[in-house]
């Protein structure tokens, strides 16, 4: 986090890459939220949000208030995130256990919480712990954080690597939610979802709306003229 | 004042046996009580049913009680990053229960707190509710959880005084707190055992009450497990 951070200006015909997602669902971040940020590329979204307004990154292991990764030398091991990395914290920062923590997160304390997904379905369920018989590690915090908060945004790529859809008309994996998904931001496309399905809000620069429809299983809601993602 | 200071470590486990039910503190490899898993290797108590957030890694943590088989089922929320772990639990010799992480927590802090069962919204709609009674809420789908029943909870703190007082720091923190008088005895390490009277009673995170026994610990590792840094400018 806060650190070799690349801008993309000017991206051209291409799908998103991780950091570019991230890039993009920062803007999602607004002034006085606190958020929760999930494994891999949510992490990133840390590195993208304005520097002009205030925001509180909440891990679930125990602190508000995260910082930057330390300087070489100055890790602690008491002080780490959810990935179990080592961080920072910044002024107002601030530790608990782990049970108040998830009351942040059960009580809806939290604003916006970001998490990555294998599947996402049209209605909002989501799958993302577990593929039965080949990777079994565990929900972690995310059943928690999904049944609870009102303003998730999902961070996926849009297809597996075989190209197959992970936007789906159902779920196929076991599911860590249901109907909870609000929002996604995938290497194509942000949608909402909504009660008729995914809603394509912004393309990818240089992606078509053909192509996106290609790589969604579920039911895409294209209405209007389809703006390309503004970075 | 009622003293809760033990000699050590050995002191500190009388009455571990096989078959028994333990609460372990920590998240990833952080805020562990590494020397009362020393001393369950060591004594070779067997047949465990461990409930932790994690695993521990092959070489450290629950890892080791893992290695030794002396643990027959984990009640945990995440479980990677350790091999053993996922090849004792594909074959069928270690017997896994994965709950999800506020549950776990809740779970502990029911127990702590008194309350037999609780509901939450996690894990409604997925294998994680099945066989549990759900009731709508305000509108929400919730699941009944009960609290744990645990024998022994094995705790790591930053500080403690001999009446039991414990200051925890950074994320170290974790489950340790919920864990305090989660099951029949605590069993608290800390990195610095004082003589009460020395900490802040308004800067105590527990009070002595939730513990059992204290005991200065000793060779901390506190391994990191994503060391993770920046370039200096």
């Amino acid at each position: 986090m806060w650190e070799e951070i690349p801008i993309f200006v000017g991206i051209k015909n291409m799908a998103l890459d991780k950091t570019q997602i991230a890039q993009r669902i920062a803007k999602e971040v607004q002034d006085g939220y606190y958020v929760n940020l999930g494994i891999g590329i949510p992490t990133l979204v840390a590195n993208y949000v304005r520097e002009d307004i205030e925001v509180e990154f909440q891990s679930e292991n125990g602190v508000l208030g995260m910082g930057p990764f330390p300087f070489e030398g100055e890790e602690d091991a008491d002080i780490i995130n959810a990935g179990k990395q080592t961080i920072t914290t910044l002024p107002g920062a601030s530790f608990f256990d782990s049970a108040t923590s998830f009351g942040m997160i059960r009580g809806k304390h939290v604003d916006l919480t970001i998490l990555g997904a294998m599947e996402v379905a049209e209605n909002g369920d989501i799958a993302n712990w577990k593929i039965p018989g080949k990777m079994v590690k565990g929900m972690g915090g995310a059943m928690d954080l999904v049944a609870s908060a009102e303003n998730i945004i999902v961070a996926m790529m849009h297809t597996n690597r075989a190209g197959a859809s992970k936007l789906l008309k159902k779920c196929s994996l076991p599911l860590t939610g249901v109907g909870c998904v609000k929002k996604i931001v995938s290497n194509l496309a942000v949608l909402e979802v909504t009660p008729q399905g995914f809603k394509l809000l912004e393309r990818a620069p240089g992606v078509s709306v053909e192509e996106i429809d290609n790589a969604t299983e579920g039911t895409l809601i294209v209405e209007g003229e389809i703006p390309e993602m503004q970075f | 004042m009622i003293t809760k200071k033990v000699a050590g470590v050995q002191e500190a486990l009388n009455g571990v046996g096989n078959g028994m039910t333990l609460m372990l503190g920590g998240f990833g490899l952080s805020g562990i009580p590494e020397n009362a898993i020393a001393e369950l290797v060591r004594r070779n108590v067997n047949k465990l049913t461990c409930i932790s957030n994690n695993a521990g890694v092959d070489d450290f943590g629950l890892g080791l009680l893992l290695q030794k088989h002396q643990i027959k089922k984990m009640i945990s929320s995440y479980v990677g990053e350790n091999a053993e772990f996922e090849r004792q639990m594909l074959s069928g010799e270690l017997e896994v229960e994965l709950i999800p992480q506020g549950t776990l927590a809740e779970r502990c802090r029911a127990a702590q707190a008194g309350f037999p069962a609780f509901y939450t919204p996690a894990g409604y709609g997925t294998e994680v509710a099945e066989g549990k009674e759900s009731r709508e809420f305000n509108g929400k789908m919730h699941i009944l959880e009960c609290a744990f029943e645990a024998d022994f909870a094995f705790v790591k703190a930053w500080k403690g005084d001999e009446a039991g007082n414990l200051i925890f720091k950074g994320t170290a923190r974790n489950f340790n707190p919920n864990m305090c008088g989660a099951a029949r005895i605590t069993v608290v390490e800390v990195e610095e055992l004082v003589p009460a009277g020395t900490l802040d009673p308004n800067q105590v995170h527990i009070p002595g009450i939730f513990v059992q026994r204290i005991f200065q610990g000793d060779k901390y590792e506190k391994r990191i497990e994503q060391l993770t840094v920046r370039k200096r400018e």
